[in-house]
């Protein structure tokens, strides 16, 4: 326990200062890793912890990041206000697509995520409503000022990207460590003996599809202002694909995991960028040999274990509510 | 009217097609209950090979264009049932007993693999298949004249379903799968060799995907690395449109979709043609998960 403790306060020091010790681009690659592993973590809450195959994440992010962009292009509202904005446009959606499959089983989910995310890319290329700008997205968006410092230089997202991972893995571990937490992992292992306990499946299921899609939502708000300019090709399936694996890999259901999935997923092919054409050959084999040898993921999920001390004290105190 | 008949005879060609690539996800589907995510490449690699051979061994400048186009549909086939069938070694045996989710991920890593194979080997352009193998020239039928290579494809599409039918209704070996599907513990407490019925599926499966490959490149005239990935997800749904696990199911889900594709194309919107498909997925799995042809069970879906 205080190994992993000092690991991650080392890691934490490392992260802060390593701006000042990188050139730009390698900075940006570090933003890249900040927002999968954003992405990654709203989707492990919907993977790891509530067992749900999604592999159309990329739709919620699409949803977020156009929100935003259209709303900063069209009424110039500054870019970090519409982060609530972009996390409840894409929270909804989320929810209201989910609404009527949500009680699809594990391969049929999966398939109904894919056809979702491709009708979504489909929508936004043929300028559904006339506002997506179409095969050219949208162009223009403002970068996010804070207190009156503009956010423009890849040092500077870092640290507004990093701090919102950071907040993130907070609030992510608390939710982990909630009853709500623990009813969705009650619901992954057995859906029937918590539907028998009294968890309401089917709420707890369409409520995280709308927490990972609203904070995907954000991640695209993020990701709008950084690249001011938004396409529909940087919300296809190998997108979803990505961060899926970034979490399996990386382990699901595991906040460590899943941010060093994103250094891996992120990391990898710049280190053999020199390999450029075999790089997916090697990571579709990856996936293969990963769940043959190791399918609980890298860095996997440690147990909740519980002293029974503290479980007595625990009841004592609140009773069995 | 005359539009119509074209977008009907259109679209039963490219169900016939959707239907052969559905076959082999109803198949592998019924007996491993995995959805297998590379098959769509595997109908991809039929096309390339297909090329490839063509090309290199000049099938129909030395027998003409039935025999020649004959020998290389068998060709593929077996070509393709070799690559089922090591596919199934690799990325699915290991992970008979795991969970669900493993046997996802290995098969999304296999069509990754596969898909940047064929492109590393063909390059990322669009090949073309020459023109000149099938006879340009159009059928007249009622008064409207429809393109005889559709109505070879279909004809052939045809052909194979019915035969596939007369193999899993009639034969021992049909039988069998039919039993696996159903069943796999009972079936092996019967005396069926489960491992050798899976071999087989992933021998025919496979092999009609191949030749579907085939014939999209001789209908098309070009073929593409990604068109596994699209084709694969339509035919997907046309298997769950009939009823996933369900033979039969996947052949009148393949040209319905097809059918249904073409018409909305040509009447509602051609931009979202392949939003079609998936409109049509979300809305049987809503309305009837189990497919127009599949029982109804108890098992929740």
């Amino acid at each position: 326990m205080n190994r992993r403790r000092i690991t991650f306060a080392v890691v934490f020091v490392v992260l802060a200062v390593i701006p000042f010790f990188l050139n730009a681009y390698w900075v940006d690659v570090l933003n890249s890793v900040g927002l999968y592993a954003i992405l990654g973590l709203s989707l492990n809450l919907i993977v790891g912890h509530a067992g749900l195959f999604n592999l159309g994440h990329a739709a919620f992010f699409a949803v977020g990041a156009y929100t935003a962009a259209i709303l900063n292009t069209s009424f110039g509202i500054p870019i970090l206000w519409l982060l609530p904005l972009s996390g409840l446009a894409a929270g909804l959606f989320a929810v209201l697509i989910a609404r009527p499959v949500i009680h699809l089983r594990g391969d049929y989910l999966c398939i109904v995520t894919i056809g979702l995310g491709e009708i979504v890319r489909i929508a936004l290329i043929n300028d559904v409503f006339g506002i997506t700008g179409g095969a050219n997205g949208i162009f223009g968006i403002a970068r996010p000022v804070l207190f009156g410092f503009t956010i423009r230089s890849p040092q500077a997202f870092y640290y507004l990207i990093w701090s919102f991972a950071a907040l993130t893995v907070f609030l992510f571990h608390r939710l982990e460590h909630s009853r709500f937490g623990r009813a969705l992992n009650y619901l992954r292992e057995d859906e029937t003996a918590a539907e028998g306990s009294g968890i309401d499946t089917g709420s707890y299921k369409l409520v995280i599809f709308g927490i990972g899609a609203f904070w995907a939502g954000m991640a695209g708000d993020i990701y709008a202002a950084k690249m001011t300019i938004i396409a529909p090709e940087s919300f296809s399936f190998w997108e979803s694909v990505l961060i899926f694996t970034l979490v399996i890999l990386g382990g699901a259901g595991s906040i460590p995991g899943v941010i060093l999935g994103a250094f891996l997923i992120v990391g990898l092919p710049e280190i053999f960028r020199d390999f450029a054409n075999a790089r997916m050959l090697v990571f579709g084999a990856a996936m293969m040999a990963m769940m043959i040898f190791r399918p609980e993921g890298i860095l996997p999920a440690k147990p909740r274990a519980y002293r029974l001390a503290d479980v007595r004290n625990l009841v004592a105190k609140e009773g069995t509510k | 009217m005359e539009e119509f008949f074209q977008q009907l005879t259109n679209g039963l060609a490219v169900g016939g097609i959707y239907a052969l690539i559905a076959l082999g996800y109803t198949m592998v589907y019924g007996v491993l209950k995995l959805i297998n995510f590379a098959h769509g490449d595997l109908f991809s690699t039929g096309a390339y090979l297909g090329l490839t051979i063509l090309i290199s061994f000049g099938l129909t400048d030395r027998l003409g264009p039935v025999a020649g186009v004959l020998l290389l549909a068998l060709m593929v086939m077996g070509l393709l049932a070799i690559v089922g069938t090591m596919l199934e070694r690799i990325a699915y045996r290991p992970l008979r007993e795991s969970p669900r989710l493993s046997a996802v991920v290995s098969a999304l890593g296999a069509s990754i693999f596969l898909q940047n194979t064929l492109m590393f080997v063909y390059g990322a352009r669009f090949q073309v298949y020459p023109h000149d193998i099938l006879p340009d020239t159009a059928l007249d039928l009622f008064g409207i004249d429809i393109p005889i290579v559709r109505m070879l494809i279909l004809l052939a599409s045809l052909v194979l379903m019915a035969a596939l039918y007369l193999f899993i209704q009639k034969t021992r070996t049909g039988t069998a799968i039919r039993a696996v599907a159903i069943d796999q513990r009972a079936a092996r407490l019967m005396g069926i060799d489960v491992n050798r019925v899976i071999l087989i599926v992933f021998l025919v499966g496979p092999a009609l995907g191949g030749v579907a490959g085939l014939m999209v490149g001789l209908l098309y005239g070009q073929i593409n690395f990604t068109m596994g990935w699209i084709y694969g997800l339509k035919a997907f749904t046309a298997a769950i449109l009939g009823g996933i696990g369900n033979i039969p199911g996947a052949m009148v889900g393949g040209v319905l979709l097809g059918v249904i594709e073409a018409l909305g194309a040509a009447y509602i919107s051609i931009a979202w043609k392949d939003a079609i498909a998936f409109f049509v997925l979300i809305l049987i799995l809503i309305v009837r998960p189990t497919g127009l042809l599949g029982e109804r069970v108890a098992e929740k879906i």
